[in-house]
């Protein structure tokens, strides 16, 4: 292996056992015996899987739920063996796959931080110099000596992200970290992570989002069926995995489980206008269009319309209604059938997003219907695409002193 | 051999006895004490029925610390290969999720036991004392012999822990076994009742009596009472070894059959 390789995986794949029913006593074993190929089907989790990952590369692995990344990233770690192809590492592995593991909730704060140390492999000398920054860190000086099982879980969260910080080794590996914790703790997370890439530290980050692949990882690879579809440069990856969200839950018809309100009107359809069918993605200057179809069942006067954008990661984007815009909607008629077509300028970074569309009466005390991220719609094309908005500033370079050269 | 001795492994180590010592005693008022407690308050309910009532101890000098001592041994074997047999699956989340030697678990379950004989064979040692037993030099044979009952003891419970993970009778069926185990090991009788030799001979050759009678033998008497592997086969080097070979053999059996299975404890827990 090549001295610059942290990680080279070969022709990976992993097989689970899935019993039908769990056989864990000798007697099922044995009444199983024969016909033991029934008892099971076996998953392929993963399937012939290879990559190499560089010293000093903050490498993201993405994919679906279900999709076999954290197989590959316990198989990285060494707790499950590879069924076929075999698995290099080039230093020390961090055993840290996910935080707070090992926490009792019977023992103390204070226990805890040491046990969790031991598990990171720091002795109690060491554990005893770090202590002190570790509970500061977690701002949880007054509770150290509480059982954790009287912890909150955000105060857990905190508690296990100060020491595993501390982690000195060679390649980390990271699980989902940021889908736990507040604003504030997301942006400690934020800080470690860009603290780390400064470092040249070789990270594998395990993740669902696409905005922290594409602000820290250098190269991703997407993880689809247990196969590697694609591997490459961050942005790319997080686009094709969007790509790939978007053609397996776009629903231009909508679910009726996420469906509610009154029903007095009834949205029955909610989609995305491309101006290229084929294309089925927004370019920065084009202008976004969200169709609704509503029945109308009852007379309603001055109904109000509107919908909300929000992320993958669900954060409202973009909120907007008839009302926002002082736009009265009048009267409607039972049995008549509308068509509410909203445009607005394209101000969202590359990625996908859902609409959610809402009807409610005009003070906004009652909803006719909702459908809970009805349709979902894609952009791609900015040259620059990180953040959530992208606003096309002006801006402006004034020379407000001239300093001459050679003076 | 160094990456089994390294700073991790160690720091590891030692946590996790602390934090199985700390559990243990969760909650209770006495805390630690009950480790002292406990064999203290068994060993007073068995010398009453044994020594007492039932005078089982035959002729056999001092007989109230001989079986003392039997019953701490006993019970160091039966509390190691007990805590251990679920040590691998009372951490599976540890397992699941982290990288650390499987064997560290196994093993630092055994420490908790042999800390608590530790403590047990202090109590053994005062009672040696107020009863002013004759403590001979051969007595610096017992620490071979507690390793000899360690030893068993992991191979024992490498293989149980193992054998746990993927069927969960393992624990009732070890249960009755260390049942019929504890009546078959010369513990709370004196082997001179069986009056049957060949029935000695074939219930020395378990390791277990054999080393709970050698301990009793360099520890509290050399009466001729005191039966022992190497004086009821009295010179027949094949038999004596039997119960040295067991041992190893179990050894042998157990860090193998662990180590198949260590890999995929991680998905089988």
């Amino acid at each position: 292996m090549a001295s610059d390789v942290a990680i080279s995986v070969n022709g990976v794949s992993k097989t689970f056992k899935l019993p039908h029913e769990k056989y864990t006593s000798i007697k099922s074993a044995f009444i199983h015996f024969y016909n033991r190929r029934r008892g099971y089907e076996q998953q392929q989790v993963l399937q012939n899987v290879s990559l190499e990952i560089k010293k000093g590369e903050f490498f993201g692995i993405v994919g679906r739920n279900g999709s076999g990344k954290s197989t590959l990233l316990k198989l990285l770690a060494g707790i499950y063996t590879p069924n076929k192809g075999h698995i290099q590492i080039n230093g020390k592995l961090t055993p840290f796959i996910e935080l707070g593991v090992g926490f009792n909730p019977e023992l103390s704060g204070r226990e805890n931080v040491f046990l969790n140390g031991a598990l990171l492999g720091f002795n109690r000398k060491e554990m005893e110099a770090m202590y002190d920054d570790i509970v500061e860190f977690a701002e949880l000086e007054r509770f150290m000596d509480q059982k954790l099982k009287n912890y909150s879980s955000g105060m857990q969260v905190r508690l296990a992200f100060s020491i595993a910080i501390r982690a000195q080794s060679d390649i980390l590996l990271i699980d989902e970290v940021l889908a736990v914790g507040d604003v504030n703790f997301q942006k400690k997370c934020f800080d470690y992570f860009y603290k780390l890439k400064k470092n040249k530290q070789t990270v594998i980050l395990v993740t669902h989002d696409m905005s922290a692949v594409r602000d820290f990882c250098d190269r991703a690879a997407l993880i689809h069926d247990g196969k590697i579809k694609a591997i490459g440069e961050a942005s790319k990856i997080a686009q094709e995995y969007s790509l790939l969200n978007l053609r397996h839950d776009s629903q231009v018809t909508p679910v009726s489980s996420r469906a509610w309100g009154t029903g007095e009107l009834e949205i029955v359809e909610c989609k995305p206008l491309y101006k290229d069918s084929k294309q089925k993605m927004y370019k920065p200057n084009e202008n976004i269009h969200i169709d609704l179809t509503v029945n109308v069942r009852e007379h309603i006067e001055n109904a109000i319309i509107g919908i909300t954008v929000k992320d993958l990661a669900g954060r409202e984007i973009f909120v907007t209604n008839t009302k926002a815009i002082s736009k009265t909607t009048g009267s409607f008629q039972p049995g008549s059938v509308l068509r509410i077509g909203f445009e607005f300028q394209n101000a969202f970074n590359d990625g996908t997003y859902t609409v959610t569309p809402a009807i409610a009466n005009e003070s906004i005390t009652e909803f006719y219907s909702v459908i809970e991220e009805a349709c979902t719609f894609e952009v791609s094309g900015w040259t620059f695409p990180t953040g959530i908005v992208q606003v096309l500033p002006k801006i402006q370079i004034q020379e407000l002193k001239t300093q001459r050269r050679g003076k | 051999m160094k990456q089994y001795i390294s700073k991790q492994n160690r720091a590891l180590l030692s946590e996790l006895v602390r934090t199985d010592f700390k559990l243990r005693y969760q909650g209770s008022v006495l805390g630690y004490a009950w480790s002292l407690l406990r064999p203290l308050f068994m060993f007073s309910i068995l010398y009453v029925v044994f020594v007492i009532v039932l005078k089982t101890g035959g002729d056999i000098p001092h007989f109230p610390i001989y079986l003392l001592l039997g019953i701490v041994l006993w019970n160091f074997f039966s509390e190691m290969t007990n805590q251990s047999l679920g040590s691998i699956v009372g951490r599976g989340d540890l397992i699941r999720k982290i990288r650390i030697p499987r064997w560290m678990i196994v093993f630092s379950s055994s420490i908790s036991a042999v800390i608590s004989l530790g403590l047990n064979l202090v109590i053994v040692a005062i009672f040696l004392v107020f009863n002013k037993v004759d403590v001979t030099g051969i007595v610096f044979l017992l620490p071979l012999l507690l390793i000899e009952i360690y030893v068993l003891a992991l191979g024992i419970s490498l293989f149980l822990s193992a054998a746990y993970v993927k069927y969960r009778d393992i624990s009732y069926i070890w249960e009755v076994i260390m049942q019929a185990g504890f009546y078959l090991t010369p513990i709370l009788y004196s082997m001179t009742f069986i009056t049957n030799v060949t029935v000695q001979k074939i219930l020395l050759l378990n390791p277990m009596a054999q080393a709970i009678q050698d301990a009793r033998l360099v520890t509290v008497t050399q009466d001729k009472n005191v039966v022992t592997v190497f004086r009821v086969f009295d010179g027949e080097w094949l038999y004596i070894a039997i119960p040295f070979i067991l041992v190893l053999v179990m050894l042998i059996l157990g860090v193998m059959y662990f180590k198949k299975e260590a890999k995929y404890f991680a998905e089988n827990i």
